[in-house]
């Protein structure tokens, strides 16, 4: 029986997500992939920005730093350059991520510091409820887009791996044991990570968009998940998307330049 | 023994960074923005030379979001930036205000709104450093006027971040940013450095925003065994959120408390010239440096003024300016800007002293003769 308790701010909970939300199926694998690596829990900072997900440090028993709307990224790099030995990560949503934080985003993947994110995509603005988020699918509906989404959406998982990103996993609230596996890979990788999961939201968006449970929902992502091994064409993946390890390489990692910095100007070799 | 230290000949953004380094400052998070870019351009080369750390972050936001998070660490922590830059940070400053994070932002001002007079002067943000991020909030604000001062008051807003658990503005301009003057640095068994109070109780005790009786609560370290929570939202002792109106009026009166009561503590200020004078000249930052040459151009003419410079600008020192006031017949305001602190003092006279501004808004100096000649015509 895993002992959950361990990581949770017992008295901080209920938490305050709708009934049907995913974000608690994602946090819960988180903590049991924080446990599977064995991270002190002192040593774990966990940011977040502002938005439904962006709730999460709250009921979690570490360092947690709950931080203006799109800056996660930006107060933990502060965090992880200025104390490279603590363990960094950082939970988002699609519209703290990739709107008003999308600079933020591009660049920690582009200067790969070590830091895991962890972007909960659930295609709207759910804690203001249910505006266009810059992942509404083409055409879906959002209480800012009652005709209609006209605006194409961003690949998030994409959008970090040509931003530099040194790992990148997608997965769905669905497939949890595969989103903890993910999240098992990300917090190991030496570099900028990003795990992104489609989580389900029935409240602002299945409701606009006939998916009006959350087990409509989870069956969306069940249906539309394709494993990224089945090799797939762009043809035959038109309105699915796929899950996996989509990325993974080696490049050097920010703190770890920064310290050959200080090395080569004070000439100590330690 | 005192170390013999010998006389360096820098400008203002380099006498900044010598008094950050001096204060301990280990990190500095900026963008590069004119007329303040010296200031990171000397600490990317000054910082890891002492095993500090320098990033120039993708934009002024993520700048002072990184800030506040290596200070978090335990580090002290700074950001230098100008007019336009200093308008992106307010958001953060705000946080930095709310969670109670030491850390020290520079505005180095220049001619504004908008992008307005890159290369020149102004002091146009003292409002936006009283009120610049929404909300109700105290903040404490120096203005230095000469090279010296600046070095001396960079390490006093270390200081006072650290003491008081605030940012702490350091109001700079174009002209004491650039211009050169003689600084002898001050040896460090002569330095007073303060470091934030961490916590001596146990970790399950500890409580991080606690209402102690000096309303400052001790600050842990992230990393150091002492878990926990920070956030923007109002929050009780515990630092989480709170909706409940007692806790919140509670945490908001303290917040605001914990820099007023001691505004005794923070408020610096000079004064030169002739302290018998009917007429008191008002002048900070580059200004005090035109009035001081307008006090010299007076006393060839026969006439005084008194000069009243803070150098705390926020909190203003209003009991001391108050005291300098009383019975003087005419207050000459001198400032780059449109009168910002003028209103400012005719509150602190109750409208009883005729006040007078004499402003340039032109990007250039002062000249002292137009504030000689203020003082005259009011003779």
């Amino acid at each position: 029986m895993f002992n959950y308790e361990k990581y949770l701010r017992a008295n901080k909970l209920p938490h305050i997500w709708c009934p049907g939300c995913g974000d608690g199926t994602v946090l819960k694998s988180l903590i049991r992939a924080i446990d599977k690596q064995g991270i002190d829990k002192n040593n774990i900072v966990l940011v977040s920005g502002i938005g439904c997900s962006s709730r999460t440090p709250g009921y979690v028993d570490f360092n947690t730093l709950h931080t203006t709307h799109g800056r996660a990224l930006a107060f933990a790099t502060g965090v992880k350059h200025a104390n490279p030995d603590l363990h960094v990560i950082v939970v988002s949503g699609d519209g703290d991520a990739t709107a008003i934080g999308g600079n933020h985003f591009i660049h920690a993947a582009r200067r790969n510091i070590d830091i895991t994110m962890i972007l909960y995509n659930n295609y709207i603005y759910g804690m203001t409820g249910g505006q266009a988020s810059p992942t509404t699918p083409l055409g879906a509906y959002a209480s800012t887009a009652p005709f209609g989404s006209i605006e194409p959406n961003f690949n998030v998982s994409e959008l970090a791996k040509s931003a530099g990103a040194s790992f990148v996993g997608r997965s769905t609230s669905y497939h949890t044991k595969q989103m903890e596996n993910l999240f098992v890979k990300a917090l190991a990788k030496n570099g900028f990570s990003l795990v992104e999961v489609i989580v389900q939201c029935p409240t602002a968006f299945g409701r606009r968009n006939k998916l009006r449970t959350a087990v409509e929902m989870l069956k969306w992502q069940k249906d539309h998940a394709i494993p990224v091994k089945a090799d797939l064409t762009p043809e035959q993946l038109e309105g699915k998307f796929t899950t996996g390890v989509l990325w993974d390489i080696d490049r050097p990692e920010y703190t770890e330049q920064y310290a050959q910095v200080i090395r080569k100007v004070t000439g100590k070799q330690n | 023994m005192n170390q013999k230290i010998k006389p360096v000949f820098v400008q203002g953004n380099h006498a900044c960074v010598l008094g950050a380094l001096k204060a301990g400052c280990r990190f500095f998070g900026g963008y590069p923005i004119t007329p303040s870019s010296e200031i990171a351009e000397l600490l990317a080369l000054e910082l890891p030379k002492v095993g500090g750390k320098f990033i120039q972050m993708e934009d002024e936001i993520a700048a002072m979001g990184a800030v506040i998070g290596a200070s978090l660490t335990g580090m002290k922590a700074l950001t230098a930036t100008s007019g336009p830059g200093f308008s992106l940070k307010q958001e953060n400053i705000g946080y930095a205000i709310m969670a109670e994070v030491p850390c020290v932002i520079v505005n180095v001002q220049r001619g504004g709104p908008s992008t307005g007079l890159p290369t020149q002067s102004s002091q146009g943000d003292v409002l936006q450093a009283r009120w610049g991020t929404h909300g109700d909030h105290e903040i404490i604000a120096l203005a230095p006027s000469t090279i010296p001062e600046i070095y001396h008051h960079t390490i006093r807003a270390f200081n006072l971040a650290e003491q008081y658990r605030t940012p702490v503005i350091l109001l700079l301009d174009e002209i004491i940013g650039h211009m050169r003057e003689l600084l002898i640095e001050v040896p460090d068994d002569q330095i007073e450095l303060i470091n934030r109070v961490k916590p001596s109780c146990p970790p399950e005790e500890y409580l991080p925003f606690q209402m102690v009786e000096s309303d400052i609560p001790p600050m842990a370290d992230f990393g150091s065994g002492y878990r926990y929570h920070v956030t923007g939202l109002c929050h009780d002792e515990t630092g989480f959120p709170t909706n409940d109106p007692q806790k919140i009026d509670a945490f908001m009166k303290r917040l605001n408390r914990k820099i007023s009561r001691y505004t005794d503590q923070i408020v610096e200020y000079q004064t030169a010239g002739n302290q018998d004078s009917d007429i008191l000249i008002m002048a900070y930052g580059s200004s005090a440096r035109s009035a001081r040459q307008a006090l010299r151009l007076l006393n060839s003419n026969d006439k005084t003024a008194i000069l009243f410079q803070p150098l705390t600008i926020w909190p203003f020192p209003e009991k001391a300016f108050q005291e300098t006031a009383k019975s003087r017949k005419s207050i000459v305001v001198v400032e780059a800007n449109a009168g910002q602190m003028k209103r400012e003092i005719e509150r602190l006279v109750n409208c009883d002293i005729p006040v007078r501004l004499v402003s340039s808004l032109n990007g250039e100096p002062i000249d002292p003769k137009t504030i000689a000649d203020a003082v005259m015509e009011v003779v």
